[in-house]
C-alpha cells in the first residue's frame, strides 16, 4: 500500500503527535462544554429526525425476537399465561373495587377538610424502544416524545411501582432515567413507620441504596418504600421498593439499607407516564400578599414600621 | 471504479452495522459482555486502510457515536481518538502479527480504552462502575478474530470479483 521509504516500524509520519494533541484538546473541550451547558440534549433534539430512525432500526431485532416467541409459543403456554392473567385481572378488579370505596370515602373526608386539590391521575401509555444506550447508565427509550406532549421530568411507572423519570425529550421519542441509575435519587417514606429518607440508585438494576437512615430509626427487612412526594417530582404514595438488607454504614453513624425496586425495571416493555406533576419544578410559587389594598393599608403600615424597628 | 464503490459500501456498511450492534439490546445477564463494536471496526479499518481512517475520522466517528448512544458529548470522540492513534502508530507491526497476537494487543488496547473512559467519567463526577465494567474488553478480544477474518474475507471476495 504505502510505498514511500519514510515508513518505519513506528510509522512516525503517519500520525503526528501534534495532530493528536489538537484533536484531544477538541474532544476535551467538547466534554467540558457539554458538562457545563448540557448541549448534547439540544443537539440531539435537533438531530431527532436522524437519530430516532436509528433507534427504531436497532430495536427491530429484539422486537422480532419477541414477536417470534409469541408466534411459536404453544397453545398450552398461551392458555396458562391467559389463565394467570385472568387471575391477576380478577385480583386487580377486586382491589380496584375496594379502592373505589376508599376513593369515595377519601373524597368525602377531603370535602370535609375543604381540600382543594384532588389526586386525579392522568396517565399516558408508552412502549419501550428496545435499545441499549449504555449498560452502566440506566436509561430507557420510550416511543412517545414532544409531539405527544411529553415533558422533561414526568414520572414513569409500571404496574408494580415507580420506574424513573423522563430526562430528555426528542420529537417522537424520549429518554427516561431509571431510579437505579447511579446518579438518581428519589425521596421515599417507609410505609410501616413513616420514616422519610432518600433512595439512591446503585448502578445495579436490582438494587437501591438508602445510606442515610438515622441510627435510631426503625427499619426492618421487608419494609415497603413509597414515594414521599417531597421534592415535587414524584407524586406521593407510589411503591418504590422493598428493603432487602439492613446494616450499618462504614462510619457507624447511619443505618445503610439496601432495597429491591418494586417496578420490573429490566422486564417491563410497557410503561405509564404520569401527566400532572404535583408541582412542576421546585418549590411552589410565593403566595400573593393577602390583606387590604396598599393605599388603605398605607398609613397603618407606616405607623407600624417605626414601632417595630427598635425591637431587637 | 465499481470496485472502489463496493469498497466504500463495505466501509460505510461496517460502520453502520457497528452502530446498530452497539445500540442493540442484549439480555441483562450478557449485557456487560457486549464488546465495543465501534472500536473494533475502527481498529480494523485503521490497520487495513490508514489512508481513509485518520485521527480526524476517529474524532468525527466518536462525535456521531456520542450523539447516538452517549451521555457526554466528546467522550467517545476521546476514546476513539486514543484507539486510532495507538493503532496507527503501531500499524506496521500490528498488520503482520498473527491473529492471536493481534487479539492480545487488542486486549491491551481495549483495557486502555476502559481506563480512558473511567477517567472521562471520573472527571465529570460519576461514581465508580461495578466490576462487570471490565468484562467487555475480554469479549472484545475474543470477538476480534471473527471481525478480522470476516472483513478480510469480504474484502478478498470483492477483490476476486474484479
Amino acid at each position: 500500500m504505502r510505498t514511500d521509504n519514510a515508513t518505519t516500524l513506528f510509522a512516525e509520519g503517519a500520525v503526528s503527535t501534534l495532530r493528536l494533541i489538537v484533536y484531544l484538546a477538541c474532544a476535551i473541550g467538547l466534554m467540558v462544554l457539554d458538562h457545563r451547558g448540557n448541549y448534547l440534549e439540544s443537539v440531539r433534539r435537533a438531530g431527532g429526525l436522524l437519530i430516532e430512525p436509528v433507534y427504531r432500526l436497532a430495536a427491530l431485532p429484539a422486537n422480532l425476537a419477541r414477536a417470534t416467541r409469541t408466534a411459536v409459543a404453544t397453545q398450552d403456554q398461551l392458555a396458562s399465561e391467559n389463565r394467570a392473567l385472568r387471575e391477576q385481572l380478577l385480583f386487580a378488579q377486586a382491589r380496584l373495587n375496594r379502592l373505589d370505596a376508599l376513593v369515595a370515602q377519601n373524597a368525602r373526608l377531603k370535602a370535609l377538610l375543604d381540600a382543594q386539590k384532588n389526586l386525579g391521575l392522568t396517565v399516558q401509555f408508552a412502549r419501550l424502544i428496545d435499545v441499549d444506550l449504555d449498560p452502566y447508565r440506566h436509561r430507557i427509550v420510550l416511543d412517545v416524545g414532544a409531539s405527544q406532549g411529553i415533558e422533561v421530568g414526568q414520572p414513569v411507572i409500571d404496574a408494580q411501582g415507580v420506574m424513573g423519570q423522563v430526562v430528555e425529550v426528542l420529537p417522537n421519542s424520549s429518554i427516561a432515567m431509571l431510579i437505579t441509575d447511579a446518579t438518581h435519587a428519589i425521596p421515599v417514606v417507609v410505609e410501616r413507620t413513616g420514616l422519610r429518607t432518600i433512595a439512591y440508585g446503585s448502578g445495579a438494576i436490582d438494587e437501591l441504596q438508602l445510606p442515610t437512615i438515622p441510627i435510631s430509626a426503625d427499619v426492618k427487612v421487608g419494609d415497603r418504600l413509597l414515594t414521599s412526594g417531597l421534592g415535587g417530582r414524584f407524586p406521593a404514595g407510589f411503591p418504590v421498593g422493598e428493603v432487602r438488607q439492613v446494616g450499618q454504614d462504614k462510619s457507624g453513624m447511619f443505618i445503610a439499607a439496601v432495597a429491591r425496586p418494586a417496578a420490573a425495571l429490566d422486564r417491563s416493555s410497557e410503561v405509564l407516564l404520569l401527566r400532572d406533576q404535583p408541582q412542576p419544578y421546585g418549590p411552589p410559587a410565593p403566595q400573593d400578599e393577602v390583606g387590604p389594598p396598599a393605599e388603605l393599608a398605607g398609613p397603618a403600615a407606616d405607623a407600624a414600621a417605626p414601632a417595630r424597628a427598635p425591637t431587637p | 471504479m465499481s470496485r472502489l464503490r463496493a469498497r466504500s459500501w463495505l466501509f460505510a456498511g461496517s460502520i453502520a452495522c457497528a452502530f446498530l450492534l452497539q445500540l442493540m439490546p442484549l439480555p441483562p445477564l450478557v449485557e456487560p459482555f457486549k464488546p465495543y463494536w465501534i472500536g473494533l471496526v475502527l481498529v480494523y479499518w485503521a490497520i487495513e486502510t490508514p489512508e481513509r481512517v485518520g485521527l480526524g475520522f476517529a474524532f468525527l466517528l466518536g462525535v456521531a457515536a456520542d450523539l447516538l448512544v452517549g451521555e457526554l458529548l466528546g467522550e467517545q470522540a476521546l476514546r476513539l481518538l486514543v484507539i486510532a492513534f495507538i493503532v496507527l502508530r503501531f500499524r506496521a507491526r500490528l498488520r503482520f502479527f498473527p491473529v492471536w497476537q493481534q487479539s492480545l494487543a487488542l486486549l491491551a488496547l481495549l483495557l486502555n480504552d476502559r481506563i480512558v473512559m473511567l477517567m472521562a467519567r471520573g472527571f465529570s463526577g460519576e461514581p465508580m462502575p461495578p466490576v462487570s465494567f471490565w468484562f467487555a474488553p475480554l469479549t472484545g478480544t475474543l470477538a476480534w478474530p471473527f471481525v478480522f477474518l470476516l472483513f478480510d474475507d469480504l474484502r478478498a471476495r470483492l477483490r476476486a470479483h474484479e
